[in-house]
């Protein structure tokens, strides 16, 4: 089997203790650096072939993002590893505690197709930067990006140290059933639990990134320029990442019955002059990524009730896998446009009949990566944090958190559980191993059989800081 | 650290406590409102198995799938109305924690007496103090704990502010363990209860006596609406696995642990795993050697009679130095617990028959027996072996293999101190390990090449004590850890908030995608001011 055959490379070149130099770890992030910078017609070539994305997206969403995320690093890096110190309690002194990261071992990648140069190489800058091995499985359904990394990944970094392999399903499976140190998972729930239960047989850690449906609640604004620019961001956020096919991507909209046509009206202006009016002449907009998916989403709008909710768009182009920006407006709530994760370019909005119902309808729904909120209402705003639950909290805008380093990225519930990005990268990658120097004097004998009263007061004492006390009881003015 | 309970019988769900001599078979049956005790003398199997499956019928229906499902709708309902998050509630409850132990401390020492034969000063130091401590440091710090953290933001956000929130993250199921059944149950509930979380307690059957005070004492002081006990064995852990929990906390044995994993991952539930591991101590020639011996015994016998995850499992010195350490232990040991040690009560005993007879048997076991130096004495109807140190047995016998868990200490020598980083790492990674030197050099090696859940130089056990570090594993030691602080975050979601204003809304995020945008945008993310300004004044 060739995987074990990897994995065993691999766990001898982490046994050589190569991976733990500092100086190993910033070359192979240097080198992803160069790996990129020298490839980016490529990689731009790829993601367009995979997913039509232009290069100004594919530039925001993945190139530039790993850019960032390697030089962050490597400007931080000699902090993170450094060991942490703690403080001790008194009754220990002289003693030195700290916490000291150290790599796991061999860790396992799995990475998505939708941001398939982000999702495979961002975890794994995490990975190097905490010093381990990595064997990383792309996604096969985005295969262009897939050959671009086989092939690519080798000329540039360590190939004793990290390692790419392609295949389908059978070779996932076939993974999971070898030892790893770490497992990172980004993909859906589905999937998500049976990569735990593999890794619950070595009992090994894992981050799942997962997703559901993610919600934008949009409060009526101060101002029409606010206004404007909130509809700009919700348009942008959509259907510019993936064309709306990104585990953060709004997935449904929450606004107030009165002000629905007016904000519809602006979906639909920056719709057209974002992307254009005709589905034969879309642009700046990726497509679906295979005919499965395709077809996933439009049967989504067969239903006869959600076809009857289409106030924008609706428009399909089998050959070419697109499917034109779609606004829906209070499609059935038991339609499975609104129970599954859309994962597409269509986006419903819900009506209510005051903003604060919002909350009520997300918590009926599983725990999503993100809630957005646009809104200026202070007290609402802390409502929305204090009464939901999600990964993140966005307020007046859509997936520009995804930059923020100094957030951790992660899920909760059914959106998973583990985060990186930043330090959180490193940490996800890291066992935090406590440390505990203690000198040979002095000797606190009350530690020690045989027990005796005596002794017994002394701790309690001791416990209760009680110093005074404690004196009183070595003096043998306290009766013990 | 181990959950067993021992079956006799395929569909018996009952747990079988001990089996001792001329057949008497003890058993115990509990379930959440009452008690029923059963026990009996019994010679043939026919007649255990009539009794048995009476038995098995009342607990095939009382604790059941639905039943843990009401518990945990229950418990939800508790959780959706947001009592549990408020501060008052969090403080009220750790103050009744506090409470419940300054005014029941005979009982729980009497208790931890009956499971395990604890001395009542080992139970007041490792238990009782322990668990006060942290309950009072949450207390203390639990507004801080509470609180936001605020995080910078950089020029790709800008302009926006952002912090992390901490946030309950629901029902939640700890599962606890026998050989430090008090604080091992209680310590993971003050996390849970510290974070806002309502909290479901399955303690170890093994210690039946702590259980069921738990169970009652819990009831007494604690908020009945979002905090529950559930006794039981087996049966009743399997069943509590098959619901939704929204965070699985587990101490025990690794066997169990993969068990508990695999069940969290039908729900994504995510889980805290305590496990074990054979916890080795080096130890170099250049120690002071007295108080070396007596941390080392501190941290076996003296710590629930070498019955712990972190107590120390074997010992590894170099060929000339280890006659020199075994007397030194020799001596100490008759200074802590006389010249018969099977005589003092400052030992705690082997907790039930199965132990005991597993211990006898790695004791037993052909090349090893005879490698005894010190101790080998035993007394099954007392469960108590004395403190026995064995020398060099082999690296395939069974003791050196599995977990010990009990009053035996293989000393295994080496040519060379450094020969013993191969050894330890040959073996799965365990929750604890040990050095005795005097060289700073290798001190830090053997901080850099060992891994553990962590590292003590110079003492043993005491990382435990000291709340602002981790205490978890790695590897087959465990995920997660908690203690401090970290008990706190092990309950928590830390939720990520951006705040982003209207202002400051640049068209370079927006198709129709430009030549020129394309420049701003990458100037963007690489945050140099320079090269932003530059691009946005199309001078690159």
């Amino acid at each position: 089997m060739e995987e074990s055959v990897a994995v065993a490379e691999l766990r001898e070149t982490f046994k050589s203790g190569r991976t733990r130099s500092v100086a190993w770890r910033k070359n192979q992030l240097r080198a992803l650096i160069d790996l990129i910078n020298e490839n980016e017609d490529s990689i731009f070539k790829a993601l367009h072939q995979d997913l039509g994305k232009h290069p100004v997206e594919s530039y925001r969403d993945e190139v530039g993002v790993i850019l960032k995320s390697a030089s962050y690093t490597l400007s931080c890096l000699d902090k993170w590893v450094a060991p942490r110190k703690s403080e001790l309690p008194w009754l220990l002194f002289p003693a030195k505690g700290e916490v000291q990261p150290e790599p796991l071992g061999v860790v396992l990648i799995f990475a998505s197709w939708n941001f398939p140069i982000t999702l495979a190489l961002d975890p794994l800058i995490g990975a190097i930067s905490a010093g381990n091995t990595v064997l990383l499985k792309p996604s096969e359904l985005a295969p262009a990006c897939l050959s671009f990394l086989i092939e690519t990944i080798p000329h540039y970094l360590d190939n004793k140290a990290i390692k790419v392999v392609g295949g389908r399903v059978e070779v996932a499976e076939r993974l999971l059933q070898l030892k790893w140190d770490k497992i990172f998972f980004t993909g859906s729930p589905r999937v998500g639990r049976l990569v735990m239960a593999a890794a619950a047989r070595y009992l090994t850690p894992v981050t799942l990134e997962l997703g559901a449906k993610c919600p934008a609640i949009v409060d009526i604004l101060s101002s029409p320029f606010k206004t404007k620019v909130a509809a700009k961001r919700i348009v942008g956020g959509k259907w510019g990442p993936c064309t709306g096919q990104a585990c953060i991507s709004i997935d449904y909209l929450l606004v107030e019955e009165k002000f629905a046509s007016t904000l519809i009206e602006l979906l639909k202006k920056y719709i057209k002059r974002f992307y254009g009016e005709n589905i034969k002449d879309l642009k700046s907009i990726a497509r679906i990524v295979n005919k499965h998916n395709f077809q996933r989403l439009h049967n989504l709008l067969k239903d006869p009730n959600v076809a009857a909710s289409v106030v924008y768009g609706g428009s399909v182009d089998e050959d070419k896998l697109v499917i034109e920006p779609t606004i829906l407006l209070d499609p059935p709530l038991d339609s499975e446009i609104m129970t599954e994760e859309i994962f597409g370019p269509l986006l419903p909005i819900i009506t209510v009949k005051k903003i604060e119902e919002s909350i009520d309808f997300i918590n009926s729904k599983p725990n999503p990566l993100v809630i957005y909120a646009f809104t200026e209402d202070e007290t609402f705003k802390k409502r929305i944090l204090s009464e939901t639950s999600s990964g993140t909290v966005t307020f007046n805008d859509s997936m520009i958190q995804f930059l923020c380093d100094t957030l951790p990225f992660g899920g909760v519930g059914q959106s998973g559980f583990g985060r990186y990005h930043g330090k959180y990268s490193f940490d996800t990658f890291s066992h935090e191993k406590a440390v505990l120097h203690r000198g040979f004097f002095p000797e606190l004998e009350p530690r020690y059989p045989p027990w005796t009263n005596f002794k017994l007061m002394f701790i309690k004492l001791a416990y209760k800081f009680d110093y005074l006390g404690l004196i009183l009881l070595m003096m043998g003015l306290k009766k013990s | 650290m181990k959950i067993v309970s021992a079956a006799l019988f395929k569909d018996c769900t009952t747990s079988i406590v001990g089996v001792g001599l001329g057949g008497i078979i003890t058993y115990r049956h509990t379930y959440k409102f009452n008690q029923v005790r059963f026990s009996g003398s019994v010679r043939s199997s026919c007649y255990c198995c009539a009794t048995l499956s009476s038995t098995m019928e009342k607990a095939k229906q009382t604790f059941d799938v639905d039943n843990a499902a009401v518990l945990v709708n229950e418990l939800r309902k508790t959780f959706s109305s947001g009592k549990t998050k408020s501060y008052e509630w969090r403080m009220s409850q750790l103050e009744c924690i506090s409470k419940m132990i300054d005014e029941k401390e005979k009982e729980i020492i009497d208790a931890l007496h009956e499971d395990l034969s604890k001395p009542e000063l080992e139970a007041f130091l490792s238990e009782i103090s322990m668990t006060k401590s942290s309950c009072k440091l949450a207390l203390k710090e639990l507004k801080r704990w509470m609180m936001p953290k605020k995080v910078e933001t950089s020029m790709a956000t800008y302009p926006s502010s952002a912090e992390i929130v901490s946030e309950p993250l629901g029902v939640v199921l700890v599962i606890s363990t026998w050989n430090f059944p008090f604080l091992l149950s209680l310590d993971p509930v003050i996390g849970a209860i510290a974070a806002g979380n309502a909290v479901v307690l399955k303690p170890s059957e093994i210690a039946p006596a702590t259980s069921s005070l738990l169970a009652r004492l819990l009831g007494e002081y604690m908020d009945k609406s979002a905090i529950r006990v559930v006794e039981g064995a087996i049966a009743e852990t399997s069943t509590l696995l098959e619901v939704k929990w929204d965070k699985i906390f587990f101490t025990g044995g690794a066997r169990v642990g993969r068990i508990v994993m695999a069940a969290a991952a039908k729900h994504l539930t995510p889980v805290t795993l305590e496990l074990g591991g054979k916890c080795p101590a080096v130890v170099d020639s250049n120690v002071d050697l007295e108080v070396t011996a007596r941390r080392i015994i501190a941290g076996k016998w003296a710590c629930n009679n070498g019955q712990a995850c972190i107590g120390v499992d074997y010992i590894i010195a170099t060929k000339e130095f280890a006659p020199k350490l075994i007397d030194a232990l020799r001596s100490v040991l008759e200074e802590f617990f006389g010249k018969d040690p099977m005589e003092s009560k400052d030992r705690s005993r082997i907790v039930d028959s199965f132990h005991y007879k597993r211990l006898i048997n790695l004791l037993d076991e052909d090349k090893v027996s005879d490698k005894v130096v010190v101790g080998g004495q035993r007394n099954e109807s007392q469960l108590q072996i004395a403190p026995t140190i064995l020398l060099d047995v082999p690296e395939d016998s069974l003791i050196m293999q599995e977990e010990i868990f009990g009053p035996l200490l293989p000393i295994i020598t080496v040519e060379k101190l450094e020969d013993s980083f191969d050894m330890i790492n040959r073996k799965p990674k365990a929750l604890a390990a040990y050095l005795f030197s005097d060289d700073e050099q290798f001190k830090t090696k053997f901080v850099q090449n060992i891994s553990a859940g962590g590292i003590a130089i110079n003492d043993t056990v005491l990382q435990l004590t000291v709340l602002s570090l981790p205490f978890g594993g790695v590897g087959e030691s465990g995920m997660g850890s908690y203690h401090g602080e970290f008990s706190f975050d092990a309950f928590s979601h830390k939720k990520a908030v951006l705040y982003r204003s209207f202002a400051g809304d640049s068209p370079t995020r927006y198709p129709p995608y430009t030549p020129a945008k394309e420049k701003q945008m990458k100037a963007l993310l690489s945050g140099n001011l320079l090269n932003i300004i530059l691009a946005l004044l199309g001078l690159i």
